[in-house]
């Protein structure tokens, strides 16, 4: 099975799907995270979806699951990268992504995390 | 018609080959940027339809004419227990499974022709069409 490798910056880790990932890719990912949030103590999780052509309602809900469980697991998640078009698919597929915050690219996805830390130390 | 391909629905990679082969004819036909990820997300939401409700089943690719307009019709078909209530099938967040009960309410906001039949015992097939504009 394709597995997506998970890149350790400081407190933070980031994940790139490059991939177009089979269901049990996708909830492979889901697991590897938890175990690397919790081995790393991570206070923060960046997924990259800029290579992501499609979001279909499976995919959203891992993101949203990832958002919940590292939020348990005490570390935020940023997904960044979304392609417009995924966004137009998404809001009329009828999937608001509730609960996961995004941001433009990796630059502004590192920012929107250094500032949430910051807020709550 | 124009062209036609048919492809298998047995196994998840099969759900990410049909989201592939969806795109390529997308683009030939030539479908925007916007339209070819709304067929291709609603192929993907009908193939894994098919996988796990009805235990597999296939799906056509068809390029359609209509006078100048070139379209993407695509028949998802399965021969899998059928949908009792339809109606009640189409109510977004309804679902018999364990997902999120968007695949074929939200399939049908993601294309231009959405038909359903479907009857208890006598399989599903799903015919979706997006024209370019």
């Amino acid at each position: 099975m394709q597995r997506v490798p998970i890149l350790k910056l400081g407190d933070v880790l980031i994940v790139s799907i490059q991939i177009d990932l089979e269901d049990q890719g996708v909830l492979a990912l889901q697991e590897d995270l938890a175990d690397a949030v919790v081995d790393s103590g991570a206070r923060g999780v960046i997924i990259d979806i800029t290579a992501v052509e499609i979001v279909d309602s499976f995919i959203g809900r891992m993101l949203a699951t990832i958002a919940a469980m590292c939020d348990m697991l005490d570390a935020q998640t940023v997904v960044v990268g979304m392609r417009p078009a995924v966004a137009i698919t998404l809001v009329e597929l009828g999937l608001s992504l509730g609960g996961v915050r995004t941001a433009l690219n990796l630059e502004k996805g590192v920012a929107l995390l250094d500032h949430i830390k910051g807020a709550t130390p | 018609m124009t062209a036609e391909r048919e492809m298998a629905i047995a196994s998840s990679a099969d759900v990410v080959a049909v989201r592939q082969a969806v795109r390529s004819v997308a683009v030939e036909t030539g479908l925007s940027l916007v339209d070819q990820t709304k067929i291709v997300t609603a192929a993907s939401e009908l193939a894994r339809n098919a996988l796990v409700y009805a235990g597999g089943g296939d799906v056509r690719i068809l390029v359609v004419e209509n006078g100048p307009r070139r379209g993407l019709k695509l028949v998802f078909s399965d021969e899998g227990p059928g949908i009792p209530d339809i109606e009640q099938a189409l109510v977004d967040g309804w679902t018999t499974g364990t997902g999120m009960g968007l695949g074929l309410s939200g399939s049908r906001r993601l294309v231009d022709e959405f038909d359903l039949i479907s009857a208890p015992g006598k399989g599903t097939t799903v015919t979706v069409t997006k024209w370019a504009r």
